[in-house]
């Protein structure tokens, strides 16, 4: 059991330890769809949705595997968890938005390739949350990651427009902003005591 | 391993293109969080690329030797299944053997499972070639990402830390660029590199 408290929990995961910016998880998307505000913020809400839902599984196969003592399976059974939420959410998007689809791609089914949720679901895990901690977890981390993911695709949007050199178009560009913004980010180290 | 690519002259190419023309890290850009999340020591980078890379080499043999047995529908499900296997098996190992260097690579010995790198070469190339094919692919991938991971290691913990491996390099005056270490120069580290490669290939673009 761990004695931190939900807010501290929310804040520590969204702005303290974002995913993104402090422990490099989920940077796939991160360079890949960061492109427009519009697509990066659905693709946040989508991953978001997915960690909430991985989060909850992890806890409740954590448990189990607890009780008939084979921790050994743990990753095994997190990734196959997380695999078939993607496919559950790529189904309801098809369904449900057929253009948002289109827009987010390969990186809807790469979402199960997202380091952001399998970290999720190991670090709670070594945490030693509750269920309620847990979510609150995930909640904080999904917000943590949308924001990371708008803040660069608007950050990209004006510099569309600048005139850089050549070489440094593309991913390069996109890193030094990210540098940047990873070093802004530091800023709210302190917010949550630890 | 180079000796092992002459005795397999067709397979040499598999493994230079994965050094160099296709390094995973500067030129796909594939498998990103490791590679900034665990490079801030030249000692930590090592052994991540070492342990990516056995897993890399081990999932593309299975997933070559199965690759007809594996129904198409289910194939991702199943190489990742692979995957979590052996990141399994190396999870424990490096437990074994150092429980110091468990501690400093933390959760990313697990997330090797999520490595785009690894996925991306079991179903693009493990899936479609032959066994000895896929094995060069693998090595060559292997030492790619290795490579890479050794580059923004070395740089990082030189201009972080003051020091290579541990040992301390400059005179006690050397003011530490604590930023290296910090997330945010790994960022600027990669984006450097990156640069740098772009540079040489235009280069040799315009020659």
């Amino acid at each position: 059991m761990n004695p931190e408290s939900l807010t501290q929990i929310f804040i520590n995961a969204c702005l303290i330890n974002n995913f993104v910016l402090a422990y490099f998880l989920g940077i796939c998307p991160f360079l890949g769809v960061s492109g427009k505000v519009d697509t990066a913020s659905k693709m946040g809400g989508a991953v978001t949705f997915v960690m909430l839902i991985s989060s909850v599984c992890a806890y409740g196969i954590h448990a189990l595997l607890v009780a008939i003592d084979a921790p050994f399976l743990q990753l095994i059974s997190y990734i196959v968890v997380i695999a078939s939420t993607v496919q559950l959410v790529e189904m309801i998007i098809k369904k449900v938005s057929p253009a948002l689809f289109k827009a987010l791609g390969i990186f809807l089914p790469l979402i199960t390739t997202n380091c952001a949720i399998l970290g999720l679901a190991l670090f709670q895990t070594n945490k030693g949350y509750d269920l309620l901690q847990s979510v609150v977890y995930a909640l904080g981390a999904g917000a943590g990651f949308s924001l990371a993911l708008v803040l660069i695709a608007g950050l990209r949007e004006q510099l569309d427009l600048a005139e850089v050199p050549e070489v440094i178009k593309g991913t390069v560009l996109t890193l030094i902003v990210a540098g940047i913004l990873s070093l802004a980010f530091m800023g709210f180290s302190g917010l949550g005591g630890q | 391993m180079k000796n092992k690519g002459k005795n397999i002259p067709t397979s040499t190419d598999e493994f230079i293109k994965g050094l160099w023309k296709e390094n995973p890290v500067f030129v796909q850009v594939l498998g990103m969080c490791p590679v900034l999340a665990v490079s801030n020591t030249a000692l930590n980078a090592l052994a991540m690329g070492m342990a990516t890379a056995f897993v890399l080499l081990m999932s593309n043999i299975l997933v070559s030797l199965l690759r007809n047995f594996i129904p198409k529908e289910v194939r991702i499900a199943s190489y990742i299944l692979i995957i979590a296997t052996f990141v399994t098996i190396t999870d424990y190992a490096i437990q074994a053997i150092s429980v110091e260097l468990h501690k400093s690579l933390g959760a990313f010995i697990s997330l090797i499972v999520v490595n785009c790198l690894i996925l991306s070469r079991a179903e693009a190339f493990a899936s479609k070639n032959k066994l000895g094919r896929s094995i060069m692919d693998a090595l060559g991938m292997g030492t790619g990402f290795l490579f890479a991971l050794f580059c923004l290691g070395a740089v990082r913990e030189v201009l972080g830390s003051g020091s290579f491996f541990g040992v301390s390099l400059f005179p006690l005056d050397f003011q530490e660029w604590v930023v290296m270490i910090l997330p945010a120069g790994g960022f600027f580290t990669l984006a450097a590199w990156l640069l740098i490669f772009n540079l040489t290939k235009r280069k040799e673009a315009g020659a």
